[in-house]
């Protein structure tokens, strides 16, 4: 059975500024193009004004130095990425002030082919602006394999 | 450009490259970018030696952010409600990716029309490496 007295820890919260720069670089690093996500005039036109791409929020898990991820035990060599969700509730644009908190909502264990015993754990994050309204919020289930496992 | 319920029907599809040929350079500049520094995606001698996997390989995110920006080029910008996905199999530096986004639904609430899309990343190989789903809100 997966140990789970984890479950409910909840991380510090974590404050990011939305800034352009930052959006700037994340969407070159997905190699989109989109001129929304660097020129202002045009995104102010479009759609108010320059708006984070929609994965963008995953950078707020390594803004601080890493106490906003309630502490899990788990083997750093073996962990997967297992799946991602996010709910997007109200825009957010440059200028924002986010606040991220984020607990562990569950930890459970399955036993697969080739990975073995594998634990799962699921993070939940919201994510409220400066007026307090939550805009977003994301589902994170990171998996322990029993070994390194390699898909071809 | 929105998109609008009015010209959708289910089983519309909207297709996209959204990489050829995956560098370790990107992975570098996505770690870069999203501050996630896990060394199995930039650290060759750690994920090789320690790891034990074949190489380095992408952040799962990476995929999910190009496989994104497909969603964004169809549904238009600020539209996204929901965007989901499960890491299926590992993206390996020299990959080509296609995304896919197919109309599952179309719908109403409250006077506001949303689409529904199943969406699947797969490989050169045509093996999936995500599979996913998302909603936007659409013009009527």
């Amino acid at each position: 059975m997966a140990d789970t007295s984890d479950i409910g820890r909840v991380g510090k919260p974590v404050v990011m500024k939305i800034e352009a720069g930052k959006i700037r670089e994340f969407a070159k690093s997905i190699k989109d193009p989109n001129p929304l996500y660097r020129d202002e005039a045009v995104a102010k036109a479009e759609i108010g004004g320059i708006m984070p791409p929609p994965t963008f929020l995953m950078t707020l898990a390594h803004w601080d130095d890493g106490d906003g991820q309630p502490r899990v035990p788990l083997d750093t060599r073996r962990i997967l990425h297992g799946e991602q969700e996010f709910e997007y509730f109200k825009p957010i644009y440059v200028g924002d002030t986010l606040t991220a908190v984020t607990k562990v909502a569950n930890i459970f264990e399955k036993t697969g082919g080739r990975g073995g015993t594998m634990k799962f754990v699921v993070m939940d994050t919201d994510f409220t602006n400066q007026k307090g309204e939550k805009v977003a919020v994301a589902h994170f289930t990171v998996i322990e394999t029993g070994q390194a496992v390699a898909s071809s | 450009m929105a998109l609008s319920a009015r010209n959708l029907k289910v089983g519309d599809t909207y297709q996209e490259q959204i990489v050829e040929n995956l560098t370790r350079t990107r992975l570098v500049q996505y770690a870069g970018a999203s501050g996630d520094y896990n060394p199995v995606h930039t650290d060759e001698i750690f994920t090789t030696k320690v790891a034990g996997y074949p190489s380095v390989f992408a952040h799962g995110m990476l995929t999910m952010g190009m496989t994104g920006k497909m969603l964004t080029n169809y549904v238009g910008d600020g539209r996204l409600t929901k965007y989901g996905v499960r890491f299926t199999r590992q993206v390996w530096p020299g990959d080509t990716l296609t995304a896919t986004a197919q109309v599952e639904t179309i719908r109403e609430e409250g006077g506001v029309h949303f689409v529904d899309l199943i969406v699947s990343t797969v490989n050169q190989d045509g093996a999936e490496v995500v599979s996913g789903y998302a909603s936007a809100r659409v013009d009527p």
